[in-house]
């Protein structure tokens, strides 16, 4: 009998168990150990996902057990669509995803870059600059809501060292124009170095003998970085900004913490408006066609995303 | 209140030979807030365990997450309480959802009186529907917002000097909220000891029902109605009436000329916090926390002062407290029932008041000696003289919200106008009582 992995696993099976399945398909046995996943999956993300599309074209209130359960067909769905707050959520969450990503991926990659450079204490300020992501969000957010305090905040001192103005005349967390940039600020400061690290292993996955082919053909630094380094890089820095997005779509957490949604609903992300018709008001139906708007938006978003992603890396 | 010291102790005493042949001794656990009446609570419930056997847990959530946390249990139909000291708004909910155990037969049997209770507080802390004799709650916790000062600064001959000079009037205790709104500006940015202090610190969060509670405190005063007929949802016309304008300008007048930077999303703690620091000369919040901020060391004893939420163009309080309810799906409601009975004792009662909880029992507040026994007691019942409570509908949550993001949209973010604002509030109060059949 030759010495392949198959023989060497059928040997070790144990008689007993060698007994039990003889006589089974290779295809029995193989449901037999992608059942249990089949099974998680339905009953952990297909159900629910189903139910929660069935509640969604009712009246259901979880509060409310007792309450007679109307098919409403499309009236949720309308009035989420309809609904102006609603839209301004949607830019909300828009400004936030839109500016945090740019940020992030500029400074991550810049910093990546900089990292990537052999230079003495390189690993030190790597473990210094991926502090932030290592804490929880909710400390991230408290903290920094004393460092916005207009009147003792070291943010505010900063600022007003730098530009002369009076530290408690601007206040970052209650002001309309500003409170949507400080939550911007406290994302990239923590979720920066996750950019990072990513864009670093981009960088150190380039074969050194690229560049010194570039050497010899007598290329320029800025040429080797735009035709080896981004091209190159270009994948990671798509996966980061499709983990980043994804995370950033749904994001409560911090910015909870931060302004709880305030000034007025300025930054009231959808993940929090979804959260208070949910398990506030507890409208049900109404939170499930709204998280299906989500979902579906998420979703075919990410999936154009997927495919431009895997034709970067195709090139 | 020395009488009614000696008397808790013999009642006590009575009440220990009542419960001397409970059958089985029970783990109650017991849900609140986690604030400085729970700890007066626990104090005094050693009492119950010692004349009763039952040990007692008790399971006290931050404010902010108490609503949400409580609600979820009950909706979940959880176990984790066999008592809850719940909002006075989800009185409502936990009646026709059938949280709350209904208490008449019980109170019947027990000889338990509602009318050995303050009328406001039965009222809104105990009814559902409103104002009828189905009881669902005991009334435990009587609260409304009020005000406090730093008597000391208000005393001192240089402010009284430059608070004429600048007003015409002597500095003293408001007695109108517009009187509130001039001292408030009068303290903002002056500069006391070196220190540039600030006017209020008022209610101004967006999570929960800060800023609900803070503006109804003007609301109420100017002789804002929820509804033109009580009961018929009909809201045009009472929530957006030019009284109602009026007073949320005036609000929102007093946010921004006469408060604290950076108190964009204030509530309890916040305000305790501007007032100990020593950075507003006044500040507003619930009763409850009087007995601790006048036991202050540093701002508490003679450097401060209470004062009832003053009048407008009527008297005025947004009601807090809570009622005390049994919660449907424990398994030891016999025993609940026991600390209910317990509970309702006026020489418990008694302590009650004394330990730092706020009686709602005729007895103690009726005593001769009540108004004199704490500085801030005379200001309590005057301010549940006039107490005026949110709505209490099952769909309270709700009503609540749409309530809190037109307040902060124009009081803080500035956003339209104060009219705009109600006439929003009245389309979604709208929307919910149709949702609910009610309209």
């Amino acid at each position: 009998m030759p010495d392949t992995p198959a023989t060497r696993a059928a040997q070790a099976t144990p008689a007993s168990v060698a007994r039990k399945i003889k006589g089974l398909s290779d295809r029995a046995i193989a449901w037999i150990f992608v059942g249990p996943t089949i099974f998680l999956l339905l009953a952990i993300n297909i159900f629910p996902l189903i139910w929660t599309i069935q509640l969604s074209f009712t009246n259901f209130k979880a509060n409310r057990a007792g309450r007679e359960i109307k098919n409403v067909g499309l009236r949720n769905y309308e009035r989420i669509l309809t609904d102006s707050d609603i839209w301004l959520n949607m830019q909300a969450t828009a400004h936030f995803l839109f500016w945090t990503i740019f940020f992030q991926v500029l400074i991550g990659f810049t910093l990546a870059y900089l990292i990537n450079k052999k230079f003495k204490g390189n690993d030190l300020w790597t473990t210094i600059i991926v502090l932030p992501m290592m804490l929880s969000p909710a400390v991230v957010g408290n903290f920094w809501k004393f460092l916005y305090q207009p009147q003792i905040g070291l943010f505010n001192y900063v600022v007003a060292f730098f530009s002369g103005k009076d530290p408690s005349s601007f206040e970052m967390l209650g002001s309309v124009q500003l409170a949507p940039w400080s939550i911007v600020i406290v994302d990239t400061w923590m979720w920066t170095p996750f950019v990072m690290l990513i864009c670093l292993a981009g960088l150190r996955s380039i074969p050194d003998y690229i560049y010194e082919a570039a050497e010899v053909d007598r290329a320029s630094k800025l040429r080797q970085f735009f035709t080896i380094t981004i091209p190159m890089v270009l994948p990671f820095l798509m996966l980061a900004v499709l983990f980043r997005g994804i995370e950033n779509f749904k994001m409560f957490d911090l910015v909870v913490q931060l302004t709880g949604g305030g000034p007025g609903s300025t930054t009231e992300l959808t993940s929090i408006n979804l959260k208070r018709e949910a398990f506030e008001k507890w409208r049900t139906g109404y939170a499930s066609a709204y998280a299906i708007i989500l979902f579906v938006t998420v979703f075919g978003l990410a999936s154009i995303y997927v495919k431009a992603l895997n034709k970067v890396k195709e090139r | 209140m020395r009488s009614l010291h000696l008397a808790s102790v013999s009642a006590l005493t009575m009440a220990a030979a009542s419960f001397g042949s409970a059958a089985q001794a029970e783990d109650l656990t017991l849900c609140w807030a986690a604030w400085d009446p729970a700890n007066a609570l626990v104090e005094l419930s050693k009492e119950f365990e010692a004349q009763s056997g039952h040990t007692m847990s008790f399971e006290f959530i931050p404010w902010p997450n108490f609503a949400d946390r409580m609600l979820n249990e009950l909706n979940s139909g959880g176990k984790l309480c066999d008592l809850l000291i719940g909002d006075s708004q989800w009185i409502g909910g936990g009646a026709e959802n059938g949280h709350y155990v209904k208490l008449n037969d019980f109170f019947d049997a027990e000889g338990i009186s509602m009318d050995d209770f303050a009328e406001a507080t039965v009222y809104a802390y105990s009814t559902w529907p409103k104002g009828t004799p189905n009881y669902y709650a005991l009334p435990a916790m009587g609260d409304a917002n009020g005000w406090f000062y730093r008597k000391d600064w208000f005393e001192r001959d240089d402010i009284k000097a430059a608070f004429k000079e600048a007003t015409g009037r002597d500095l003293a205790e408001p007695k109108t909220q517009k009187e509130l709104l001039e001292i408030a500006q009068f303290f903002q940015g002056r500069e006391i000891d070196g220190n540039t202090v600030y006017g209020a610190s008022i209610f101004t969060e967006r999570g929960s029902e800060g800023i609900t509670m803070g503006v109804t405190s003007a609301l109420y005063p100017w002789g804002f109605k929820y509804e033109n007929t009580p009961g018929s949802y009909d809201m045009e016309g009472a929530v957006n009436s030019p009284e109602a304008v009026e007073a949320l300008e005036f609000y929102k007048e007093f946010y921004e000329t006469a408060t604290p930077p950076g108190y964009t999303n204030s509530y309890m703690g916040e305000s305790l916090d501007a007032f100990k620091s020593g950075q507003v000369a006044m500040a507003m919040n619930w009763f409850a926390f009087f007995p601790g901020l006048y036991a202050d060391p540093n701002t508490g004893g003679d450097k401060i002062d209470f004062f009832v939420n003053p009048p407008q163009n009527q008297e005025g309080s947004t009601l807090g407290g809570q009622g005390i309810s049994v919660v449907a799906y424990s398994d030891k409601q016999d025993a609940a029932l026991e600390y209910i009975k317990w509970f309702s004792d006026p020489d418990v009662q008694a302590k009650w008041w004394s330990l730092g909880g706020y009686s709602a029992h005729n007895s103690v507040l009726n005593d001769p000696g009540f108004k004199d026994s704490a500085p801030f007691a005379g200001d309590f019942l005057e301010a549940m003289g006039g107490v005026q409570d949110f709505w209490q509908e099952p769909a309270y949550a709700e009503l609540l919200i749409a309530m809190q993001k037109r307040l902060h949209d124009y009081i803080v973010a500035d956003q339209g106008t104060a009219k705009e604002a109600l006439d929003a509030l009245v389309e979604d109060w709208t929307e919910v009582f149709e949702d609910e059949g009610k309209l």
